[in-house]
């Protein structure tokens, strides 16, 4: 098929494809295609407009010669949200579509089948309000039917995608309209890759400025400085959430100001970019840092691979929030949709992983002791699989709530809270936005004995293998849920508030529980539309909530 | 013996016993302080001080003291009772609880020998220094307990009660419609449900009941918010009989640990404190047998447990000192139950040289450690949480594992649970005896343990504000009914005792307080 070569990857020539098509099923598929690319340009070209056009690097020149115009005249100029047919009548038109078009598909696809022709050429008389125009929109807002994914990962995330009715994964080379992929795979081929309007990615081009722990931090001392000079101290006040970090080598005498500053302090140093606990140490005297320092200058043949290496050192929170002797720290998973306008969404569930052994300061050479990564938990020598070391949020939610009363747990939630928002805000106008991409973080929180949060990291490839059935079970839900919101088929109306376990959290600004209009403008309280670590009945709002998916009958 | 002369019976005895309280002794001296406040008036002394009790709050701690009393004290009797019919007046039962303490002691023995480990011995000096060091750590230790087992398991105690018989009772009269269908063959008087309705009336339909009014759907205006606002109130308040009244309808998660403590009068005062290091210095100069049973079932039950391995620690601190509190043993006058005896070696059999022993008179089972493993999640201080547990442990959960005849003991329990069924579900209940898996084989687990390490937790506390309520384990037989009846469809169509325990193994998706109302409101009758 030549006609693959105009959309591989790289592919910057034009391209001429003859086609020649019968009135039929194939001429259908066309129809289709010549669509999504009127879609496509119509967005990008309203793109181009705006700052949003920074991806730039991965636009290729591509031009189709098309042998039948008129349909190309079916692209909208404008996507418009909020008008469409009462929800149900349509799902059950469509559905009835849709299972027509799978059935012929599964029957070899070729063959003319009038059936489903007539039924996709009444759905679009029936649904197209305004006209022509609506031709463009009911194809965006329909999703797909058959999802083709490609899948980086061997886990839970490979599960879900196989088990998604009508998902079909894509090996090799082959063209996708799903991706889940590693960090490493996009660092590779993302500038290369041509991406169709509908087709979206598991990750933005630069995520790490979140994720990596120095831009981290960078971004945060940046935000926090900005804030200040345009809002005031007050304001900026509210990002003394993370503890005081160095970037190293590159500030190292800065660190070191600060570390003669505090006698007797702990540090934690870290490798940026190393995650699940890989590399880390703690150390209390300046000694033990040149020792280190020196270990990678001396190791001469693999100088630059130590060079590269660079490495964060963190105050260490010595007052840790222990329950029963033991550190944990809180993993919280937020969806990020879209940078500009922000579009958060925070999980009602998470866990709090706990450390095996009992804290103390005393024995800072005990890794398994410090660090509350499951990852690093799992190679400790007693690590028990069956236990899991984990305890669902909701559950250390109530524990918390059960010693401390309600209003304190409330108002550490909250603080939780303005920590995701503020951290996604540091790094908005770094990241570059595109509308194909959406990040999945790991947030981890560490509470002291104050009931002040922290925020230790942020991670862009959170493990998804699962520990037990129970974080199976979770992760599973957690990776639905984000199918669901990412929504390639088509089933959300855009203005969902909750979508299984997600709740939004941001939309350009807060989002409140109460429906904000006339007449609820004036009273002043508003609650937050977070339900970190409540109760998660995800399975009974999405039944409410989505139509069955494509070419399944509702349950 | 007439009302009259009960009652003053009763305030007696209640005077008697608080009489030498450390509280009557505060009191006192409060009350000869407040003579040199110059609003104490001479010609008015009585009234003045009694107004001064009032207001300083210890009026308040008195009744509340009283309250606790009239809780744990013997029933009002006549004075030539004999002290077994206050622990159990049922002669059969009298009989078979001695003999499954003969078996149970006679085990531990026999594990004594086989272990060559003796019931208790001094700790060498080094051996004190290191166990104080890690006190709070214990459960880094990992002492070989292969060879450790548990004493007894609820379903050898089942086998216990199943052979009960009474011997005034011949069972074969009622054979029949009407005969008893279940495992339990001794006559009680256990309630049905138009009784328990009564009973139970604030669980009904109508009234709001944290574990249903509150969930994420309802909004907290509708009920929620203003009970809480309640709550808080009686915890101002600091009054125990409020405090129960209240828990019938659910504690907030905010404020349990509070109206707990409350309902049970546990106040945490310094000299409890005080008695508790008394108690953890007991532990580290003696070592004793029933210790590797603590460790042993600890291991094997919280450590394991999802929501309880965090506690581990919490647990060895709070099961250790509670096999050293003689004050347990204050409750044995109204326990079936009787302190096994031992004999210090080299003094010969002689009943003066008999100790108790352990010392608490409570020779842990598998799975005891579940009793404590929940509250864990409401104290934080040892202390606190050691006299909490040991106030719930001589209320309550001493009767789910001794023979006896009282409405709370687990033989009335496992009879209810199964009247009940057989009322109610008579089809479930035929088909599960058909293919031999009995209803309460099954069951009895659960509420030997009042369903401590089977719900999740926070269902499990809800369950235990209503067993503090309404002062009754009652409500732990009405559940395990209605767990059955929730599962009735599925277990319809098994055809073993195995694949009914498949059924029935996992309960924490459960949501205890809809399926008791249901059961008891919504059940026709």
């Amino acid at each position: 098929m030549a006609q693959a070569r105009c959309h591989r990857f790289g592919q910057s020539k034009a391209v001429k494809v003859y086609r020649l098509i019968t009135r039929n099923y194939e001429r259908e598929m066309l129809d289709k295609a010549s669509l999504k690319l009127g879609l496509d340009r119509a967005v990008l070209q309203s793109m181009s407009g705006n700052k949003e056009g920074n991806n730039n690097g991965m636009r290729k020149k591509k031009s189709v010669i098309f042998l039948d115009a008129k349909s190309f005249l079916a692209g909208p100029a404008v996507l418009q949200e909020g008008d469409r047919g009462p929800a149900e009548e349509r799902s059950l038109r469509s559905h009835h579509g849709r299972e027509r078009r799978r059935q012929s598909l599964l029957l070899g696809g070729h063959r003319p089948d009038p059936a489903a022709k007539s039924h996709h050429h009444h759905h679009h008389q029936t649904s197209g309000f305004k006209g022509t125009n609506d031709y463009g929109k009911s194809e965006e807002r329909e999703g797909r039917s058959c999802v083709r994914y490609k899948c980086g990962l061997l886990n839970t995330i490979q599960d879900v995608l196989r088990q998604r009715p009508g998902w079909v994964e894509v090996k090799d080379e082959g063209e996708w309209d799903f991706n889940w992929c590693d960090v490493g795979w996009l660092r590779e081929n993302f500038d290369h890759s041509y991406m169709e309007e509908h087709v979206r990615i598991n990750h933005f081009r630069n995520h790490y400025e979140l994720t990596r722990k120095n831009l981290m931090v960078k971004n945060l001392k940046r935000y926090r400085k900005n804030l200040e000079r345009d809002v005031g101290r007050m304001e900026a006040s509210k990002c003394e959430f993370f503890p005081c970090t160095f970037a190293l080598p590159s500030e190292y005498h800065l660190f070191v100001e600060e570390f003669k500053r505090s006698p007797g302090s702990t540090w934690i140093m870290k490798p940026v970019a190393k995650s699940q606990g890989k590399g880390i140490f703690l150390f209390r005297k300046l000694k033990d840092i040149m020792d280190w320092k020196k270990d990678g200058t001396r190791s001469g043949e693999q100088k630059d691979a130590a060079q590269v290496e660079s490495y964060v050192a963190q105050r260490y929170i010595e007052n840790p929030y222990l329950i029963n002797g033991r550190k944990f720290d809180l993993r919280v998973y937020v969806l990020v949709t879209s940078y500009v306008p922000l579009k958060a969404w925070l999980y009602r569930d998470g866990f709090g992983r706990f450390s095996s052994t009992r804290f103390s300061l005393s024995s800072i050479d005990d890794k398994y002791m410090h660090l509350t990564n499951v990852a690093v938990q799992k190679t400790a020598p007693d690590y028990d699989p069956e236990k899991g070391c984990k305890w669902q949020l909701q559950q250390l939610r109530r524990y918390l709530t059960a010693k401390h009363g309600r209003e304190t747990i409330e108002t550490l939630f909250k603080e939780i809270d303005n920590i995701f928002v503020r951290s996604l805000q540091s790094v908005q106008k770094v990241i570059i936005n595109d509308k194909h991409c959406f990040e999945l973080y790991g947030y981890d929180i560490l509470l002291d004995q104050n009931l002040k949060p922290w925020l230790i990291e942020v991670n862009a490839s959170p493990s998804h293998t699962p520990s037990s059935q129970e974080d199976y079970e979770m992760k599973c839900s957690l990776v639905e849920d984000t199918l669901n919101v990412v929504d390639m088929e088509g089933r959300l109306t855009g203005k969902e508030k909750r979508v299984g376990g997600y709740d939004l959290m941001w939309n350009d600004g807060p989002v409140y529980r109460e429906d904000v209009n006339l007449e609820t403008f004036g009273s002043a309280c508003f609650s937050a539309n977070t339900h970190l670590g409540c109760v998660n009945d995800r399975e009974k709002q999405l039944r409410r909530l989505l139509k069955p998916f494509p070419g399944q009958k509702r349950m | 013996m007439d009302e009259g002369s009960e009652l003053s019976l009763t305030i007696a005895q209640i005077v008697q016993r608080l009489k030498g309280s450390h509280l009557h002794s505060q009191i006192e001296r409060q009350a000869k302080e407040c003579l040199h406040q110059p609003e104490i008036k001479l010609e008015s002394l009585k009234e003045d001080v009694r107004s001064f009790l009032k207001t300083s709050g210890w009026e308040r701690q008195l009744q509340n003291a009283v309250y606790r009393e009239l809780h744990v004290q013997l029933p009002p009797s006549h004075p030539a009772t004999p002290p077994e019919h206050l622990k159990e007046p049922l002669a059969y039962m009298r009989k078979a609880q001695a003999s499954w303490e003969k078996r149970v002691l006679k085990s531990l023995n026999s594990m004594s020998t086989e272990l060559g480990v003796p019931l208790a011995r001094m700790r060498p000096a080094a051996e004190q220094k290191e166990l104080s060091n890690k006190w709070n750590e214990m459960g880094t230790d990992e002492p070989d307990l292969t060879s450790v087992r548990p004493v007894y398991a609820p379903k050898d105690f089942l086998e216990v009660l199943i052979s009960l018989r009474n011997p005034n009772h011949d069972s074969s009269e009622d054979v029949g419609v009407r005969s008893h269908w279940g495992l339990i063959q001794v006559p009680l008087n256990v309630r049905d449900i138009p009784q328990l309705r009564q009973a139970y009336s604030e669980l009904n339909l109508t009234s709001g009941q944290l574990g249903i009014d509150d969930h994420a759907h309802i909004h907290p205006d509708m009920f929620e918010n203003e009970y809480v606002q309640i709550g808080k109130k009686v915890v101002l308040e600091q009054d125990s009989a409020a405090a129960q009244q209240y828990s019938r309808q659910g504690c907030p998660t905010g404020l349990r640990a509070d109206l707990w403590a409350l309902i049970l009068n546990s106040t945490n005062q310094p000299q409890d404190v005080m008695y508790y290091e008394q108690l953890t210095a007991g532990v580290i100069q003696h070592d004793l047998l029933v210790d590797n049973l603590i460790y042993k079932d600890v291991k094997l039950t919280a450590s394991n447990d999802d929501y309880y391995f965090v506690f581990e620690d919490f647990l060895y601190q709070v099961l250790l000192c509670f096999s050293r509190d003689t004050a347990v043993l204050e409750h044995f006058k109204y326990n079936s139950a009787t302190p096994p005896k031992s004999f210090i070696q080299g003094k010969g059999e002689d009943e003066e040289c008999a100790v108790v022993y352990p010392p608490n008179g409570v020779i842990p089972f598998h799975g005891f450690s579940m009793y404590v493993a929940p509250l864990c999640f409401l104290y934080n201080e040892p202390s606190k949480l050691y006299s909490v547990f040991r106030e719930m442990y001589s209320r309550y959960f001493f009767r789910l594992h001794s023979i006896s005849s009282s409405p709370s003991g687990v033989v009335s329990l496992c009879l209810q649970f199964e009247r009940l069924l057989q009322t109610h579900l008579p089809q479930l209940f035929y088909h599960l005896r058909q293919i031999e898996a009995q209803p309460l084989r099954i069951a009895f687990k659960w509420m030997v343990r009042a369903f401590s390490g089977y719900l999740s937790s926070d269902q499990l506390l809800l369950l235990w504000d209503r067993i503090l309520g309404y002062d009754s384990l009652e409500v732990v037989a009405v559940l395990a009914a209605a767990v059955f009846a929730f599962r009735a469809e599925n277990l319809m169509e098994v055809t073993s005792l195995a694949s009914a325990e498949a059924v029935l193994a996992d309960l924490s998706t459960l949501k205890v307080m809809p399926l008791i109302q249901i059961f008891l409101f919504a059940t026709a009758i």
